[in-house]
């Protein structure tokens, strides 16, 4: 799929009649509960997640001006999630975020609500990223607003990743639909993979209008990639760097 | 009837002690019960139990504490009371002993019982003297204990090998080690410095005789570490009318819960684990347990936390008397109550989440993982309980890039075309194929010999990304020609974000 490259019109970026139309990182009001849908292949889900979590948590201790956030970050899990995903590994963390995560094993998606609700109450978690793989009985539409109720109550923010699951009805915020997208050469190897790129699809929102996004995360801060031309930009070309060859032989282009 | 107790040990059973019986027999501590029974074949054997031991003289020292303010234990079968200032109350020392023998023999126990004004004299007179030997302050105790063995220092057996042949047999040669007596002080100071340099290196005082000996003397302390009774706090409720219903029960529950907070918050302590103990009619007690991630002082979470619990009760034909046990409990401090009364307002703090997650999902589902010493990827990540300290760790290299999510076990892919360098250009995973685009690796993790087979295979790890953009990470599981086994095979253990 080719990556689908938004240049807002001039006209919606100087009218402010409708405040943040368009969704960007580092808003600083952002929902308490999005869902986000995945294909269980791809730690994609997981990632946004992550990244959204961290970028909503920058933006709000900006705003709140307090010191480094050290509160635990639960995780939540159901065992279908579990044996399709994998389990998070540490050192793929964010340095910040190594020593503050706690990890739940949920064996049924009931258990996986009852957590993720009971960590939504808890006032000392900074956030929490629950995984449900498929459609499960459980996560009707009433137990999805349960979830955003009490979310919204507590102040907690909840991402919930649906892996391999259809997007039935939910009272999230946002409802994402995340796949993996191919990332830019780094700089000094360019065979090798890059920074984490998702191409994401925001299908669902209450303040913002829907959009489609090639998102990256390079584990400082979530950003938009907005061409993939500016990566050559950023990478020095040596190739480019060359002066152009008028005037000059083609002898001498070809000596060795 | 001969009886011995037995111990298994590497070179099969072993006597521990013997009764007097036994002990005629030839039966002796430390000796295998073959040699004992081909002395005497009728050896009755049975096995001993040191930590039932060890529990039982606990309680003895506490309830030897009659004689004594203070008392301490003394390993494996001895008992130490400090009764200063006590002895005139039973009628004198003598009296005192007397009363200590009786007691012990209405119990069906046998002792030994001496009086010293130190600890070690006390041992020395009780092990090796006349049963009920009294040593006053104002005797001179190397005149009166100069001819016990020097075993009676309580000594480790290894020194007491040394001694034996040095041709120290007695405490009375141990103080005065030349012979010369108190004639030739300067002889003395030098032989008995002599001994010191011995023993220089052994600050253990049961490795040093030297030291035994004054402790014995009184001229330097010895510290003891007494026995303290510490009563589990609890609380229980007999009810005049039998419980059949769970509504009354969970009134009774919830009064227990504020009794039983009261109690701890005398001690200034909060509950690590609760145990609910409910006693039908009919005899049958029905026990609930919960743990607790901290010490917890609450009764509203106590509550909760039962509630749940309690729904598989079978009252019968109704539950007489509830009684709520604190068997584990921590100190806690007073704290300010009402800043966060309104939970429900403010949420619940992170102990009682977790106390919540924990008694639903069980203690295995709520962990957190910790960094470990080790380069494979599924070792080198443990998980531990989520309030527990985080052990130290050594920082990991920042070079080495890792996925943000491991498989619970590496899946095996199958390649079907692999580039000349080594790694796969095409493969299948979960039914799917794949083409890789980007590679990077390899990153080789040799397996780690001192704990795995010599067989154990290396692996070469690379991280890919397809075609569509998904970044793996996977790795071949040896090399061809290492003799490990026959053609490698590619597993996938890890998703890129």
């Amino acid at each position: 799929m080719p990556p689908m490259s938004f240049r807002p019109s001039p006209a919606r970026v100087l009218s402010r009649s409708l405040p943040e139309a368009r969704w960007r990182p580092g808003l600083p009001a952002q929902p308490f509960h999005s869902e986000i849908f995945a294909p269980a292949t791809e730690a994609s889900g997981a990632g946004l997640a992550l990244a959204l979590a961290r970028d909503a948590l920058a933006a709000a201790g900006a705003a709140g001006g307090e010191g480094e956030d050290t509160r635990q970050v639960l995780w939540v899990q159901d065992r279908k999630a579990i044996q399709r995903g994998g389990r998070p590994c540490l050192a793929g963390f964010p340095p910040a975020w190594r020593h503050r995560l706690i990890h739940v094993a949920a064996a049924t998606p009931e258990d996986a609500l009852f957590a993720i609700e009971e960590g939504v109450r808890c006032r000392d978690l900074a956030c929490v990223i629950g995984e449900i793989a498929g459609n499960p009985r459980a996560l009707s539409f009433t137990a999805s607003r349960r979830l955003s109720l009490a979310a919204e109550r507590h102040g907690v923010r909840l991402w919930l990743v649906r892996l391999d699951a259809e997007a039935d009805l939910s009272s999230a915020r946002m409802r994402w639909r995340v796949g993996a997208a191919p990332s830019p050469p780094p700089r000094w190897n360019p065979a090798a993979p890059g920074t984490a790129t998702w191409h994401a699809e925001l299908f669902r929102a209450r303040a913002h209008a829907p959009g489609e996004w090639m998102l990256s995360d390079d584990n400082t801060a979530l950003a938009i990639r907005r061409d993939p031309e500016d990566d050559h930009a950023a990478t020095p070309d040596p190739v480019r760097l060359a002066r152009a060859t008028f005037g000059r032989s083609l002898a001498a282009r070809a000596r060795p | 009837m001969p009886t011995a107790l037995i111990l298994e040990t590497a070179h099969g059973p072993r006597i521990t002690a013997a009764n007097d019986a036994g002990a005629a027999a030839g039966a002796r501590a430390g000796m295998l019960l073959a040699d004992a029974r081909a002395l005497c074949p009728e050896l009755t054997a049975v096995p001993a139990d040191p930590a039932g031991d060890l529990a039982l003289l606990e309680k003895l020292a506490l309830w030897a504490q009659r004689w004594g303010l203070w008392s301490a234990m003394d390993p494996p079968d001895g008992l130490l009371v400090d009764i200063t200032g006590a002895a005139h109350l039973f009628g004198g020392e003598e009296a005192l002993l007397a009363d200590v023998g009786r007691a012990f023999a209405a119990q069906g126990f046998t002792a030994r019982a001496s009086l010293g004004p130190t600890a070690g004299s006390a041992w020395a007179l009780s092990h090796f003297g006349r049963s009920g030997a009294i040593l006053t302050a104002d005797d001179d105790p190397l005149r009166l204990l100069g001819d016990l063995p020097v075993a009676a220092l309580r000594l480790d057996a290894d020194v007491l090998t040394v001694l034996r042949r040095l041709g120290i047999k007695r405490l009375g040669e141990l103080a005065g080690v030349t012979g010369a007596g108190d004639d030739d002080a300067a002889r003395e100071a030098a032989a008995r410095d002599a001994l010191r340099r011995r023993f220089r290196n052994h600050r253990s005082p049961a490795a040093n005789p030297l030291l035994r000996l004054d402790q014995m003397l009184g001229r330097v302390p010895e510290p003891l570490l007494p026995v303290i009774a510490r009563p589990m706090p609890m609380v229980q409720r007999r009810l005049a009318e039998p419980l059949r219903h769970r509504a009354l029960l969970d009134r009774v529950v919830e009064d227990l819960a504020g009794d039983m907070v009261r109690a701890l918050e005398a001690r200034g302590e909060g509950a690590r684990r609760l145990e609910l103990a409910l006693w039908r009619v009919d005899g049958e007690v029905l026990t609930r347990r919960i743990e607790l991630a901290a010490a917890t002082r609450e009764s509203g979470h106590i509550m909760r936390l039962f509630a749940s619990r309690l729904d598989d009760v079978d009252a019968g034909f109704g539950i007489e008397t509830v009684q709520l046990r604190a068997s584990w409990s921590e100190p806690l401090a007073l704290a300010q109550a009402d800043l966060d009364a309104a939970a429900e307002h403010h949420g619940t703090a992170l102990a009682a989440c977790i106390d919540r997650l924990t008694v639903r999902l069980g203690p295995k589902a709520v962990t957190r993982p910790v960094a470990r010493a080790s380069h494979l990827p599924e070792r080198a990540q443990a998980w531990q309980p989520p309030l527990d300290p985080v052990p130290a760790q050594q920082g990991a290299f920042a070079f080495h890039s890792r996925p943000l999510k491991l498989l619970e076990r590496p899946e095996p892919i199958a390649v079907l075309y692999a580039s000349p360098d080594g790694f796969p250009q095409r493969f299948r995973w979960r039914g799917t194929v794949r083409e890789v685009v980007r590679v990077e690796g390899p990153e080789r993790i040799a397996p780690e010999w001192w704990r795995e087979r010599s067989t154990a295979r290396l692996r070469d790890y690379y991280r890919i990304e397809d075609a569509a953009g998904a970044r793996y990470w996977i790795y071949r599981r040896g090399i061809a020609g290492d003799g490990r086994g026959g053609v490698p095979d590619w597993f996938l253990q890890g998703l890129y974000a």
